[in-house]
């Protein structure tokens, strides 16, 4: 991969991929940090096309930068903690060690390996994945959908146990009934 | 000239970012949030391995990163949803005050 274009755009999306990541830490609330989320999504989906796998981006925007950028937020506004902001932290220093450790240890070994290179520049990859999904790995593919539906119906459960419940105030007594016991 | 290293160096850094996040952050939310990053660190370097190591089937790469993403998503909902549950009936997500099981 060469050329000023591609070049440039693997920079660009670098520093922008990497420069999101650490502003999920360092942002003062946490929706702030949940836009910066949904910003490294979508830069690593533009990675994802810079290495043409279109198909892989496409479904990076829709189910990361859409789907679970919505359940995120749906799920901050559903915990909202009064006397706190939400971003507390705790071991920094060693939390940032053990990232420092693991990510030093990978790129050591990246460098340090002889990888067979080719350039497989595919033209377009919907395709071989539909063929792929449906020949090769037809099995995983049933079990997915087998997955996600257990997902779907796990999340409904743990949620919605108790059945929906209307009245405004059954919820605040047993959370305020909680807090006395502890 | 971009070769696999650059794209494994990025996907390593921002593995590092993730974890530090995971292992920092009270709030169960932005620890999910950090677990999320990490798995998108690991898609990138599947996609870059796709790209640039020779291999006979290069689209299993791809395949790969699509069932991460399905386990992700499938992940993210229940997890999410078991921290809506914890917030119901005990009023907070801080994951240090979260300690029924502990001895």
């Amino acid at each position: 991969m060469s050329g000023v274009g591609p070049v440039s755009a693997f920079y660009v999306l670098a520093v922008l991929s990497i420069g999101s990541a650490l502003m999920v830490m360092a942002a003062r609330s946490i929706i702030h940090a949940v836009l910066f989320l949904v910003l490294f999504f979508v830069s690593l989906a533009a990675m994802f096309v810079l290495l043409s796998a279109d198909f892989v981006a496409v479904a990076q925007l829709l189910v990361y930068a859409g789907a679970i950028g919505v359940l995120v937020v749906f799920a901050i506004l559903l915990t909202p903690s009064r006397e706190q902001r939400g971003m507390e932290t705790k071991f920094v220093g060693p939390g940032l060690l053990a990232g420092a450790v693991v990510a030093g240890t990978v790129i050591f070994i990246a460098f340090n390996t002889n990888w067979p290179t080719a350039s497989n520049d595919f033209p377009s990859t919907v395709d071989a994945i539909g063929q792929a999904l449906l020949n090769r790995w037809a099995l995983p593919f049933e079990i997915a959908s087998v997955l996600l539906i257990a997902a779907m119906i796990g999340a409904i459960v743990i949620v919605g146990g108790r059945g929906v419940d209307l009245d405004p105030g059954a919820a605040g007594p047993s959370a305020r009934l909680v807090r006395r016991e502890r | 000239m971009v070769s696999l290293e650059h794209f494994l160096v990025v996907g390593a850094v921002l593995f590092g970012i993730g974890l530090w996040i995971a292992l920092s952050k009270r709030n169960a939310v932005l620890i999910l949030m950090g677990i999320e990053i990490m798995l998108n660190a690991v898609n990138l370097t599947l996609v870059a391995f796709s790209r640039f190591v020779k291999s006979d089937t290069p689209i299993a790469g791809h395949v790969f990163v699509i069932f991460i993403i399905t386990v992700a998503a499938a992940e993210a909902s229940v997890a999410l949803a078991m921290v809506v549950s914890v917030y119901r009936n005990r009023g907070t997500i801080d994951v240090d005050q979260i300690d029924l099981l502990r001895f």
